[in-house]
């Protein structure tokens, strides 16, 4: 497929709309944005006099975590908050264009004309009713407004064929639930090149995709860029994600902007203590696990204070056991199975999987979306009954057991789900929730639950006093401590993880797995850790598993997998992994 | 797709059996002998007996029950003591009260029904949409403000409350109409419709509000959604967004409780047609209830349950025309 592709050229892009070609592309400064107070609040002010500019073809990534104001800042770029109750003050100006000043007319065509935006989840961004060849010739149409539909439908091919949609004439008149992640994303991408503007704001462009598809789209956007000429303004919480793809950072804390600079300057010498503690909570997909060995023969041993310094200086250091070969066997799977619905339509979620978990050690599962990785967790602690295959805990056949005889099993396997918010009951206490596990049990008095539940927020770092609270009242990682102090309530020897620390920054991120190896050391716990960050399993696990369409395609210890990958899908994958230390080395 | 349709009538069928048996029985443990109701109040006890002989009411329920199924399917002979009558099929049974065939007086009567159902569906659906549309977009205008309180007022007050203020307004005091008394369609469209006006009115008014909840609430939730952040952030004017966008969303569960509700006023109109004097098939329901009618009984119940079923297969068909994300199974 060649569809003609000059008009897309850099000229052609420069000539397209706006006063004036010369000085930056965008030029922010002293830009507040604050959103009015819910009931018996204060307003919160999400951007906080943030400044910066992008030269013309420039490109910038606004780095930070969640609630710092990053997309907040983003959105203001193109007026987005005008008629939202937002109190947006300071100035903005893209390609010569006062948005704080444009009226509604001027910011339509500002809109997607000069600035086009691609927004995260790209399922949700799309209308679902219309083709989506359809909606990239409406908004064609809305930048040219003499365009007929048939050259409207024409361009809208051109830009799909060009973000590497295959038929794209054909497939333009899908929608987008037939499209998938990584081809509605292109498609969004489509929609932002139609009216060949001269920024392009990109709010998390590949959070919601596989790292395979992150990698292509990422080397889409450079390509597009080298192409037209436009710049790009680049909003993630990922840092690797936005080094590869910018030549300047802007790190964004609580609305403000900490730190601001080339990306090898930003990375290399850190200016900011901020900096530096997100740059080392970042998991390094080619970094060797630390273990902290010294404790694990002194279970007696306080090392409170040594905990306490490694919060502060050691963000990337993870304590754990590093179970010896020769330890207990405690589950086994061999040739587990599970299919989903009947005939036809049966689905293998997983298919032939053989896998042994030893006493006190970690085994990282990963894969990407769709590999079978949450149902082999499920199935590993029985949530989930197998449709074929062997498993057995401790030399006993538990596989195809009935609720009633899993009973005495129970609190010995426990799972940590991916999302704490929705895990919880919100109607609860916290306390009551951890203590759910162990009134099922029926061993312990209420006096006795209480206090085992208070011991429990205390192993896991939080007030044993908040007892009583809910769980809206929590952040994101206090929330995930919950889940894992529930899960340790029975006491259990093995613990799956699925995906427990995706949903969190990563500082978060990086207390959590800390957590998680320091349980681990003390309490002589199995983990099985479901993730698709490969970085992140590195950081904990002592053996490997590699998953992809539901079968187990390489095993090994970590270090093993991660220097030497023996599959090709392997290779793609951990190739695929963007990473920091390609632009931190010095040139 | 046809595997659905296929599905779902079977599933239909299984919920009108149940019901028909449902009926019966209701009808057996309920007090009163059909027999001296139908025979009337001058009978002696010798003529009771005969009627009840003729009207097979001494026949074990089952065996009853089993004619009325046999009846629908294939057809029944009646005998009137003096001659054979033959009921073809699908056949309800004769009258207990004038011997009349039943399928002959629900086809008689449920032209009125449908005309009213329909009409008065039309004005709920146009007042309440239009009012939901108004609420969600231009919270606070003056047009706003009256349909608002207009459907509210109709939803809380009964049928024979605003029906007769209806009346009293427009034919009593205004003389604008005549008192309503049904013309049907296929003799004089224009006196069917200037009849039927009240009744509309009325019925429609009564489910308006519901609509206009639905309707804002639902096109609310669609404003919110990521797809039109898109095209807002793309320049796509806010009256675009809201037609081309948000309001194909917004209709699908407005049609779907729509065509659920369309099956229900089948049945459920009996206030208003008894209000308005409708010849519908809910003023034959009361009668027949009152005089143990037990043929005429099941007989409005199979159709508007089979009203009510039908409507519910239609919905599900057309949320998932409105919405293709939905698939049938």
């Amino acid at each position: 497929m060649t569809a003609p592709r000059t008009s897309a050229g850099p000229a052609d892009a420069r000539t397209a709309s706006g006063p004036a070609a010369d000085g930056p592309l965008v030029a922010v400064s002293g830009l507040s944005v604050a959103f009015p107070a819910g009931p018996g609040g204060s307003p919160v002010r999400a951007v906080d006099g943030l400044s910066f500019t992008v030269p013309q073809g420039g490109s910038l990534g606004i780095v930070g975590e969640s609630g710092s104001g990053k997309s907040t800042a983003a959105y203001a770029l193109l007026g987005l908050h005008r008629d939202t109750g937002a109190d947006v003050t300071g100035s903005v100006t893209v390609a010569g264009h006062d948005v704080q000043a444009a009226d509604g007319a001027a910011l339509r065509r500002l809109r997607g004309g000069v600035a086009a935006m691609v927004f995260q989840d790209p399922l949700s961004s799309l209308d679902p009713y219309m083709a989506v060849g359809d909606q990239i010739a409406e908004v064609y149409r809305v930048h040219h407004r003499g365009a007929s539909r048939r050259e409207a439908r024409a361009r809208a091919a051109e830009v799909l064929d060009r973000v590497g949609i295959p038929d794209a004439a054909r497939r333009a008149r899908s929608r987008p639930h037939e499209f998938s992640g990584g081809m509605r994303q292109r498609a969004l991408i489509a929609m932002a090149l139609a009216c060949r503007p001269r920024l392009l704001v990109a709010d998390e462009p590949t959070t919601a995709l596989d790292v395979t598809v992150q990698d292509q789209i990422l080397g889409l956007l450079r390509e597009l860029r080298a192409e037209t000429g436009m710049g790009l303004i680049l909003v993630t919480h990922d840092l690797g994600v936005a080094t590869s793809s910018v030549d300047e950072l802007l790190v964004m804390k609580d609305g403000r902007a900490v730190e601001h600079g080339p990306v090898r300057d930003v990375l290399h010498a850190p200016r900011e203590d901020y900096t530096r503690d997100l740059l080392a909570a970042v998991p390094r997909v080619n970094v060797r696990r630390q273990t902290r060995k010294d404790g694990l023969h002194e279970p007696g041993r306080d090392d409170s204070a040594l905990r306490e310094a490694s919060v502060l200086s050691e963000a990337s250091v993870v304590p754990g056991a590093s179970a010896l070969p020769e330890a207990a066997v405690l589950l086994e799977a061999s040739g587990l199975r599970r299919e989903f619905g009947r005939g036809k339509r049966a689905v293998t979620a997983v298919d032939d999987v053989s896998l042994t978990v030893r006493a006190g050690e970690t085994v990282g599962v990963v894969g990407e979306s769709g590999s079978g990785k949450t149902t082999l967790g499920r199935m590993l602690v029985r949530l989930l009954e197998p449709t074929g295959g062997r498993l057995s805990y401790r030399g006993r056949d538990i596989g195809g057991l009935k609720e009633r005889e899993l009973r005495a099993f129970r609190s010995e396997l426990q799972m940590v789900f991916q999302d704490p918010v929705s895990s919880l009951n919100p109607r609860r206490s916290i306390g009551e929730s951890i203590a759910d596990p162990l009134r099922a049990a029926g061993k312990l008095d209420d006096a006795a639950i209480v206090a085992r539940v208070r011991e429990l927020l205390e192993r896991v770092g939080l007030d044993p006093a908040s007892y009583h609270r809910y769980p809206h009242e929590f952040s994101g990682g206090q929330r995930q401590r919950i889940g894992i102090a529930r899960a340790l309530a029975p006491e259990p020897k093995l613990i799956v993880c699925d995906e427990p620390v995706s949903a969190l920054d990563v500082t978060t991120q990086a207390q959590v797995v800390r957590l998680l190896g320091e349980l681990q050391r003390d309490l002589g716990l199995a983990l099985v850790f479901i993730a698709h960050d490969l970085a992140v399993v590195r950081q904990v696990s002592d053996r490997v598993v590699v998953m992809r369409g539901g079968r187990i395609v390489e095993e090994g210890p970590a270090d093993t997998v991660y220097e030497q990958p023996a599959h090709p899908y392997t290779k793609g994958l951990l190739a695929a992994v963007p990473r920091l230390e390609a632009a931190e080395a010095p040139a | 797709m046809t595997g659905y349709l296929l599905r779902r009538a079977a599933g239909a069928l299984a919920v009108l059996l149940v019901l028909s048996v449902v009926v019966y029985a209701t009808f057996y443990i309920a007090p009163g002998d059909p027999a001296r109701l139908a025979c009337g109040p001058r009978c002696n006890p010798e003529q009771i007996a005969q009627v009840r002989a003729q009207l097979s009411l001494g026949d074990p329920v089952y065996v009853q029950y089993w004619h009325f199924l046999q009846g629908i399917v294939a057809g029944h002979d009646y005998s009137t003591g003096t001659a054979l009558l033959h009921c073809d099929a699908p056949c309800f049974g004769l009258s207990y009260q004038n011997n009349q065939q039943v399928t002959d007086m629900l086809i008689e009567r449920l032209p009125a029904t449908a005309s009213l159902a329909v009409g008065a569906m039309a004005v709920s659906l146009l007042l309440g949409t239009v009012t939901g549309l108004l609420s969600a977009l231009r919270r606070g205008g003056v047009t706003e403000r009256v349909l608002t309180w207009l459907t509210l007022a109709g939803t809380a007050t009964p049928v024979f409350i605003s029906g007769l203020a209806l009346l009293m307004l427009f034919c009593a005091y205004l003389a604008w109409l005549p008192f309503p008394s049904y013309v049907p369609l296929t003799e004089d469209p224009e006196q069917w419709a200037w009849n039927l006006l009240l009744p509309w009115a009325a019925l429609g008014l009564l489910e308006s509000a519901k609509y206009a909840r639905l309707t804002r609430s639902s096109l609310l939730e669609t404003l919110a959604e990521d797809h039109i952040r898109t095209f807002r952030a793309y320049g796509v004017a806010e009256r675009k967004l809201v037609t081309r966008h948000a309001l194909r969303g917004a209709v699908a569960p407005v049609i779907s409780l729509s065509a659920a509700d369309f099956g229900s006023m089948f049945g459920g109109a009996v206030l208003t047609e008894m209000m308005f004097g409708l010849p519908g098939i809910g003023a034959l329901l009361v009668h027949a209830t009152v005089t143990l009618d037990l043929p005429v009984v099941v007989a409005v119940v199979m159709v508007t349950g089979t009203a009510v079923v039908l409507a519910n297969i239609v919905a599900d068909v057309l949320y998932a025309a409105a919405d293709r994300r939905v698939a049938l199974r």
